[in-house]
């Protein structure tokens, strides 16, 4: 399809001072430019909360450990678990939804550019906030610090009364501008999708990866609002007399964590199903053959859905609910296992029968499969409640959702950048650099969370800034520790290859995997415009039938 | 009080192997478990409801196991079957595009799958959380406090702080406790793992949970609900005591403080600062409700919610300073001259 592409003559892009070109960039209102803004945005934050997990780490290397004190500790891990949810996780795969669906379904940008800007400038604006906090919190006098409260700011914690200051009121703001951006980012995928689909692509021909992020995008607008309104419920707490969660004065603790998790599980689904969607596309071309049973796998999706929108209170197994409520959110909790393995079985159905090639994106699916799966069972194991009042705010579920977030959504991620790198750059990243990044992170993954495990199954409860000694918990830390600075390292070589290769890197072409999707059709990196003439699809495959006219997809679909 | 039956002697032989294939480290620990050395290991279970926990997980340990062999192995086989090789001469495999008996297949099983987990554990939760209390039960309402635990026992009008001291329950005469469960300011969690799992103390939201130890002797747990600064160090310690001790030590806790001449100093230093307006000591004009009830504080072998041994080295630090001990302690620094440091502990050393 190079007919597609205009040429732009080479001298024209360069020589133009670097103001102009920061000018561009935060002017830009191209989808792929905001979705590079994204996911560098998210890198930044991906470094920054992970070195608040390696202070975390050095102060639990050992017990009675003095490393930092109890009150910057608990800053810590308020920051790394708000910064890695909303300030990384979120922005890196709507950055991969931003950039990649309109090239997906042969669409010149997303349905509303503007909107689309604001709302990227929202969700930084939202970081800065909840940064700004390190000087503001408690204002200068009181020397600034960070919220201290939990990254779910359990009522009554997040009042006043026992947070005073400013630190909880920059956490709300942060996550109230932020998700405002979110609801923008999801309206303009689902309105994109519904609307700038390019002729011939029905919805079921859509690539699963579009499917999924429509999926997400909705679940974002169901998820996100009641967020927002509970963040504006504790903003009229803390300063206009309220008492929604003011247990003092008659208010409910409880009202808190019913709103806050059911924003907080279906936020787990819409962080792991964009990582469902890299996988629907990667492991079909390295395997080379078509994703297996696509209609199952977008009923799957849809299912999970909204089965995802009723298990909330599985994070409130130990609250004292009754015995009904706790057996029905058992039962809704392991349903939903039942369509993510039909997805398992379906990616390996995928690669079965194929001729799977062993490059860096799939080195990473593959390790999300297996790593996937464990989470899976593991979260069928507190999905038993009983278990649950065992296992519950413990160390053991800290490494539950650290398999689920690191060892599935970040190797999700890996895999996808090392397989768009190249259409974003028009750059290879390096193979041998990513075989490194790959086997160190995999060492330091099993090491830090197969490991962390065992101390939750002993009883070590999670945000504990130490612990006592002679509890068999002392060693078992260190080895966690330990995998923390391996996965560290790591991230240093994928970050290294992502500026390496940006210079260096051999050229990727307009279709260096040989894919079947239409963002391969047109050149590397793509023009503004995307596509010169809109594209017209017959199947799934559009590449597929251009590369085996003999035999195209469209026969049998 | 029906107890599940799923003793872990009736799973199958394959069922066992495959456990212990795969949790070495927890089948490890849990052996470990025969000197009865105090800890905090979940597969140690001393009372009912960490017993009924256990045998439900290590079923759901089993079926979890087999699903993980089974996906592992199609994995693998499919990685090593499958692989590309350089001879294929850049032809592409045939093109499936899927079938819907397997996925019929996939989608009914793991159905079946999840209808007989969620039957086994509603089974346990029922068993656990509706269980009637029984006539000879023992009544404890403990109340979370930023960071230390209030117990109290209404029936024998005993009021004591951060070691709970209950009967042991003879299966044949069942003594369980039940703990109503309060909390003073934020959330907490009382979790003792070889008693019972974690069950939230929360403000406005009274909770209940039992349990009935078969085994005295000291068990440890600790806030298992972020609650603040010092979240750590709010560490708990359940003594056990046969009926006996457990029968002395209610006679030791009724009566009121011990009046001892010798520490009349202290005991005017303690009266005429601010540690009467939380602390209480009975019989004496201090009737604070903030901090814990010091009426028999040498009766405890740990101050501080556990965070320091209970010696005159640590008291006297703790009185003097506590973020010493425990930065973040709500109480704070009394500003005591020496003299009268010397004088209010040795008065807290006579109570008894």
């Amino acid at each position: 399809m190079s007919s597609n592409v205009i040429t732009v003559p080479v001298g024209q892009a360069e020589a133009r001072p670097w103001v102009d070109e920061l000018h561009q960039w935060v002017t830009t209102v191209d989808h792929k430019r905001l979705g590079i803004l994204y996911i560098a945005s998210a890198l930044l934050f991906l470094v920054i909360g992970g070195v608040e997990a390696l202070i975390i780490r050095i102060q639990l290397m050992h017990s009675h450990n003095n490393f930092v004190s109890p009150e910057v500790f608990n800053r810590m891990f308020t920051m790394h678990g708000t910064t890695m949810i909303f300030f990384v996780a979120m922005p890196v795969l709507f950055g991969f939804a931003n950039y990649l669906v309109p090239l997906m379904i042969g669409a010149r940008d997303m349905a509303f550019p503007r909107l689309n800007a604001f709302s990227f400038w929202l969700s930084f604006l939202g970081a800065l906030l909840l940064y700004f906090s390190l000087v503001g919190g408690s204002g200068l006098y009181g020397a600034g610090n960070a919220p201290d409260v939990g990254w779910w700011s359990y009522a009554p914690l997040g009042a006043r009364a026992f947070s005073p200051g400013h630190s909880s009121d920059y956490w709300t703001l942060s996550l109230l501008v932020s998700g405002f951006g979110s609801i923008g980012t999801a309206i303009n995928i689902i309105a994109t999708i519904l609307c700038l689909r390019c002729p011939g692509m029905k919805l079921n021909r859509m690539p699963l990866l579009v499917w999924m992020n429509l999926v997400m995008a909705g679940m974002v607008l169901l998820a996100i609002t009641p967020l927002s309104a509970a963040q504006i419920m504790l903003l009229i707490d803390r300063y206009l007399g309220g008492h929604f969660f003011d247990t003092q004065a008659g208010g409910s603790a409880v009202l808190w964590m019913h709103f806050f998790w059911i924003f907080g599980h279906p936020e787990v689904y819409v962080l792991i199903i964009p990582c469902f969607a890299f996988m629907s596309e990667i492991i079909p071309v390295f395997s080379r053959k078509p994703i297996f049973g696509y209609p199952v796998m977008v009923a799957a999706t849809v299912c999970i859905a909204f089965v995802s929108m009723s298990v909330w209170a599985h994070h409130m197994f130990t609250i004292g609910m009754n015995s009904y409520a706790n057996s029905f959110f058992t039962l809704t909790t392991m349903a939903v296992g039942v369509p993510t393995g039909i997805k398992i079985f379906n990616w390996i159905g995928t690669m079965w029968g194929g001729r799977i090639q062993f490059k860096t994106p799939m080195l990473f699916s593959i390790a999300f499969l297996f790593q996937f799966l464990i989470a899976g069972l593991t979260g069928i194991m507190m999905a038993a409640s009983p278990f649950d009042w065992q296992l519950s705010l413990s160390y053991f579920v800290v490494a539950h959702f650290h398999y689920v977030i690191v060892g599935g959504i970040l190797f999700a991620l890996f895999g996808a950048f090392y397989y768009w790198y190249p259409k974003m750059t028009g750059r290879m990243l390096s193979e041998r650099l990513g075989k490194w990044h790959f086997w160190l992170f995999l060492i330091g993954f099993h090491l830090t969370f197969d490991v962390m495990h065992i101390p939750g199954i002993l009883g070590m409860p999670r945000r504990i800034y130490t612990y006592e000694p002679g509890r068999g918990w002392d060693t078992l830390n260190l080895i966690v520790s330990i995998g923390a600075f391996i996965q560290a390292i790591a991230i240093l070589v994928f970050v290294a290859n992502l500026i390496i290769s940006y210079f260096k890197g051999a050229d990727a072409g307009n279709d260096p995997w040989d894919a079947w999707t239409l963002e391969w059709s047109i050149s590397s990196p793509p023009p503004a415009y995307n596509f010169a003439t809109v594209p017209t699809v017959a199947s799934r495959r559009p590449l597929w039938d251009e590369k085996h006219p003999e035999d195209p997809d469209s026969r049998y679909e | 009080m029906s107890m599940p039956q799923m003793r872990s002697s009736t799973l199958p032989f394959l069922a066992r192997t495959i456990l212990l294939l795969f949790l070495p480290a927890v089948t490890g620990w849990a052996s470990e478990s025969g000197s009865y050395s105090p800890g905090t290991n979940i597969f140690a279970p001393a009372s009912t409801p960490a017993k009924s926990i256990v045998d439900l997980s290590i079923f759901v340990l089993v079926i979890t196991g087999i699903i993980f062999l089974v996906v592992v192995s199609l994995l693998l086989y499919s990685i090593v079957k499958f692989r590309g090789r350089g001879m294929d001469g850049g032809r592409e495999p045939a093109q499936v595009y899927g079938s819907m008996q397997i996925e019929l297949a996939w989608t009914i099983i793991p159905i079946l799958i999840v209808v007989v987990l969620f039957l086994a554990t509603a089974r346990v939760i029922h068993a656990t959380q509706d269980a009637p209390e029984p006539a000879g039960a023992l009544d404890v309402i403990a109340i979370g406090h930023q960071y230390w635990w209030e117990f109290r026992y209404p029936k024998l009008g005993i009021v004591t702080a951060n070691e709970l001291h209950i009967p042991v329950s003879d299966p044949g005469h069942p003594t369980p406790t039940f703990l109503q469960l309060l909390s003073a300011d934020t959330d907490h969690s009382f979790w003792v793992p070889e008693l019972a799992g974690k069950t939230d103390l929360i403000p406005n939201h009274p909770n209940r949970m039992w349990m009935d130890p078969q085994r005295t002797g000291i068990f440890l747990g600790q806030c298992a609900q972020y609650c603040g600064t010092q979240h750590a160090k709010m560490l708990l310690r359940v003594s056990v005591d046969g009926p006996d001790d457990f029968a002395s030590w209610v006679s030791v806790q009724k009566k009121a403080a011990v009046e001892d001449a010798g520490a009349i100093a202290g005991r005017r230093v303690f009266e005429q600062n601010a540690c009467m307006n939380c602390h209480r000591v009975d019989g004496t004009s201090a009737d604070g409700r903030f901090g814990p009830d010091l009426t028999h504080l040498m009766s405890r072998s740990t101050i501080a919610a556990g965070a320091a041994e209970n010696t005159h080295d640590n008291l006297r630090l703790w009185v003097q300073d506590p973020s010493a001990i425990k930065p973040g302690s709500l109480m704070p620094a009394m500003k005591l001259s020496d003299a009268d440091l010397d004088a209010v502990v040795s008065y807290m050393e006579t109570l008894h």
